[in-house]
Order: structure tokens, then sequence, then C-alpha cells
């Protein structure tokens, strides 16, 4: 028999209901399942509805329809097996880098001395060793990514979920944070779910990428393995042939549904 | 432009108006000094608007015989526990309303009345029920600064952001430490923006309640130099009064420069 599914989301759907608005149907019967272990990257038109996917994978958000499971268990409340990187500034204001980074550890009744200790070792990690002492204020945008980074995986999550985390960086300090990415991920291979509307970035990163449909009623439309080497260097696999090749195909799918999800947008 | 010189600068105007201030008060009110400008008799002006040289001896003399002190320290004392005790309620119930939307929605209609009512009337009132004693002062300032601190309490609670709170939840906080480290902290934040209003009011409850009736503090001197007319020592309670109020505000600031360490001020580069 084969081994759980890390998450398996099955055919979700998510109506919002506004006071004083019409019921609006975001996502219609998505089913999306990601193995232990596996990269998994969702792209899809702005407004689609990939962070309302994301927030029912953890747990935030209870889907009007469908089921989800975590390692074949259903999920009720909060999935306690993942790890949740926001799109939007997340880090608490009022605590110090280093404070960001132990918070969950303290969460969960460790030691404040043992919390420390770790915490310095990822705040090395993500490269922002001798900035604890910093306010999120105080940091560049880049860096409180690398502080949200360090808070999530420090909890050593089964299952970490993505969302554009690195889309508001330059494209240097994105290369560099995605290499960096990679290597954690390789070094402890838990499954991922990475959001994000570059394809590119997709391609590179994952194992799998699934495409969604402009929204309203978005749902996947198609899954294409990525079978790309790895360790892989995300600057330069862009340059081989097979990453090429799989763009253009996958881009085959994108197109229609980025050009959909503009004209909607623009008719609202 | 060098910055300190231009407030250096600024401190010398700001004296030079003071003196000069207080040279036109001595000026207008020394009798005979000038001809008589309103008032026909040229001790008049004096009676009505004191003299500044005398209002500053009284002054001197309530510190160099020491008599000042034990009021001071009855109107800091009411200040204080009027604050304290004020913020620490206004905290306890804003945290609870705001988490509690039924109790909010509930309580509503009363707390808009309470807060819409003119408090300082109640002086009288709570000089009956709790004598003219400290009480009595504590009391109305704490229903001056209860009022400011729950509606901010109230904000900050309701404008924690979504993510940080999201994002909280997830790293596995229990609602206890979703309290204690998401929405206090939050609420504190505007707490201490209103610190500056809340430490005022206090002061404002412990004198005016003094000002009504009371054998000790330094509204009491107030009001005992108005029952002998003795317009130089009502100056003169004014004046410390006011001194009493600065420090208090300086010592205000430099708290929330302590405690407001983590948000953003404009202009925090070094000039080099
Ligand atoms: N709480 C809500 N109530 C009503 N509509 C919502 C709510 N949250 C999201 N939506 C709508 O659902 C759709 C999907 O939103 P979502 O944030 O998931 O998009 P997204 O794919 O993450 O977009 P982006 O790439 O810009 O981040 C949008 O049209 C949005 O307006
Ligand atoms: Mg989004």
């Amino acid at each position: 028999m084969q081994a759980a599914p890390a998450l398996a989301l099955e055919h979700i759907t998510v109506t919002f209901v506004s006071e004083g608005a019409a019921r609006f149907t975001a996502i219609r019967d998505a089913t999306l399942v990601v193995r232990p272990g596996e990269f998994v990257s969702v792209v899809g038109p702005t407004g689609c509805g990939k962070s309302t996917l994301l927030n029912i994978a953890a747990g935030l958000l209870t889907p009007s329809a469908g089921s989800v499971r975590v390692f074949g268990e259903p999920l009720a409340g909060l999935n306690r097996n993942s790890g949740y990187l926001f799109q939007t500034e997340a880090l608490l204001p009022w605590r110090t880098a280093l404070d960001n980074v132990t918070i969950g550890l303290e969460f969960r009744g460790l030691a404040r001395e043992v919390a420390v200790r770790q915490a310095e070792g990822w705040l090395l990690r993500v490269g922002l060793r001798g900035h604890g002492h910093r306010y999120p204020h105080q940091l560049s945008g880049g860096m409180r990514k690398r502080v949200a980074l360090a808070q999530t995986l420090i909890l050593d999550p089964q299952i970490i979920l993505m969302d554009e985390p690195f889309s508001a960086l330059d494209i240097q300090t994105r290369q560099l944070m995605e290499n960096e990415l990679l290597e954690l991920w390789s070094a402890n291979r838990k499954s991922v779910v990475f959001i994000t509307h570059d394809l590119e970035e997709a391609i590179s990163l994952s194992d799998r990428v699934v495409v969604l449909s402009a929204g309203p009623e978005a749902r996947p439309i198609g899954e294409y393995e990525i079978d790309l080497p790895r360790p892989r260097d995300v600057a330069e696999i862009r340059l081989t042939p097979r990453f090429i090749e799989l763009h253009t195909k996958i881009w085959q799918t994108m197109k229609q549904e980025v050009l959909k999800g503009y004209e909607q947008q623009k008719n609202q | 432009m060098n910055s300190r010189r231009t407030s250096r600068h600024l401190r010398l105007w700001q004296v030079l108006i003071v003196a000069g201030l207080f040279t036109i008060w001595h000026v207008t009110t020394h009798p005979t000094l000038l001809p008589p400008l309103y008032f026909d008799n040229p001790n008049k002006a004096a009676f009505f608007f004191g003299q500044p040289l005398e209002v500053l001896s009284r002054v001197w003399i309530w510190f160099s015989s020491g008599s000042i002190y034990e009021h001071l320290w009855v109107t800091l004392l009411e200040t204080v526990l009027a604050f304290a005790i004020g913020t620490v309620s206004g905290l306890v119930v804003g945290l609870w309303l705001a988490l509690s939307p039924t109790a909010a929605a509930l309580f509503d209609p009363y707390i808009k009345a309470v807060n819409s009512m003119p408090r300082v009337i109640l002086a009288p009132i709570f000089g009956v029920w709790f004598g003219l004693g400290m009480a009595s002062k504590v009391a109305l300032g704490v229903t001056l600064v209860f009022f400011i601190v729950f509606f901010n309490v109230y904000q900050g609670v309701r404008e924690v952001s979504h993510t940080v709170l999201a994002n909280a939840r997830v790293l596995g906080a229990s609602e206890r430490q979703l309290l204690r480290h998401v929405y206090v902290p939050s609420a504190m934040s505007w707490v201490f923006a209103s610190l500056h209003n809340s430490v005022g009011l206090a002061f404002v409850g412990a004198v005016v309640g003094e000002y009504l009736g009371s054998s000790r503090g330094v509204g009491y001197l107030i009001l005992q130099a108005e029952g002998t007319f003795d317009i130089n020592s009502v100056f003169a309670g004014i004046l410390v009064l006011t001194a009493f109020a600065l420090v208090l505000d300086g010592i205000v600031t430099l708290a929330e420069r302590r405690l407001m360490l983590w948000q953003p001020r404009s202009g925090e580069t070094e000039r080099i």
C-alpha cells in the first residue's frame, strides 16, 4: 500500500458570502494532492484563489464543500502539521527578529534559552546573523521575509505552505533565496506547497507544477511533472533546453487564463 | 543648517518670551510704576492680577520652608493612584469587551452614556461617598482616565492585523497565549499613545477634587488662598501646578521612548 498523501484537498469549493454583496464562488471542485517530501508549485493569474486554497490547507478557512486530509486524517480546525508563510506581513511588530523566531517554540513551552539557541542557528541559516535585536520595521522587506521563513521552519513542520514568499524581492535576492530554500528543503525533505504567479520560479523549484484557471470558480486545469535533475541552481537551470521546453508547454495553458483573468478584472 | 544651533536659538527665544511676559506683568501691576491705565486706584491692578515678584517669593518661601512638599506629595500620590487604577481597569474591561462581542453589544449604550456624562460633576458625590481624603480625588481621576484607556484598548484589539493573528495561531498559540502575545501588546501600543492624555487627566482629577474640598494638596492651597483673596498665593499655586505637570509630562515622554522601541518613528537617521 502506498503511504497516505501529506495533503489531500479533494473537490474543494469555496463560496464567500459577505453582507451586501452577491455570493462569490472563488474555487469550484478543486483537487490537489501532495505526496510526502514533494515540492508542488501552484501558479495562476492574480485573484484566482491561490491564497484561498492555501488558507484551506492551513485550516484557517473551512471549505464550503469538499474534504481536506492531512496524512490520511480528515482536518478539523487548524492544521497542526503545517507551517505557513503568509503573502503579507505577518511578523509580530512588537517583537525583535530573534523573538519572532523563538515565538513558536515558546508557544510549545520550550525553555527560553533553548529557544534562543535554536533561533540563533536559524537566523544564521537565513543570513541574518547580527540582526536578531532589530524590530521588523528596522529590517528590509527581504530581511523580513527571511525572518518569517526562519519563524516557520524552526518548528520543523511536515508540510510547508508558502504564499508568494519572494514576489516582493528583486530578482538577484530572489534567486539567492530560492537557492537557499532548495538547499534547506533538500537537507530535510518536507512537503511544500509553493504559491507563485511566476512560472519560471515554479518550474525551477518544483517537482510538479499545478496551473489554476482564472477566477471565479477557479480549479486546476493542468499538472506537469518537472523532471529536471536535482540539485538545481535556479539561475542556471533556466537556460537548459528541457526547462525551456517545459516552460513553453505550461505557458500554452497558462496564457489563455492570464488573459482571461486580466479581461475580467478590467471589466469589473 | 546645524540643528544643535537651531535648538539652542529656540531655547534662548523661549526663555526671552517668558522673561518678557513676566516683565510686562511686573510693569503693569507694580503700584505707581506706570500711571494708572484702567483702574482708578494704583493698588487695584496688583489686587486683581498679583505681582510676579510677590508670586515668586511665595513659591520660594514654600520650597525653602518645606511646607509645600506635603501638599505636592499628596497631589502626586493621588495622580499616580488614579492613573494606575484607571489604566489597569480600562485595560481589563477594554480587553474583555473587545474579545466578547456579546458583552460589547450589551454594554454599548451604557458605556456611551457614562462617557458623555460630564464626570467632573461627580466630584461632590465622591466627596460624600469617600470623604474629603485622598480616596475621593483618586475616584474622580479614575473615572477620567478609565474611559481614555478603555477606548484605546478597545480600538487596539480591533486593529490587530488579521494576518498577524492568523500567523500566531498557525505558530501554535493557545487562546491565552494569543491574549498575552498579540492582543495585549497591540492594545498597549494604543494605551501608550494616549499616555500623555491619561496622565494629564489623572492630574486634573486630583487637583479639581482637592479644589472642591480637601485638607491637603496643591489644589487645597489654591482654594485656601482664594478664600482670603490672596491672589499672589493663587498664582504661586498655579505656577507650581504647571511646573509639576510639565515634569510629569517629561517623565511620560521618557517612559514612552523606553517602551515603544518597536514602533517606527519618523527621522530615525543620525546626521554625521
Ligand atoms: N474573505 C473574502 N470575502 C470575499 N471574497 C474574497 C475573500 N477572500 C478572497 N476573496 C476573493 O476570492 C478571490 C481569490 O482571492 P485570493 O486572495 O485567493 O487570490 P490570489 O490568487 O491569492 O491572488 P493574488 O495572486 O493576487 O494574491 C478574489 O477574487 C477575492 O476577491
Ligand atoms: Mg494571494
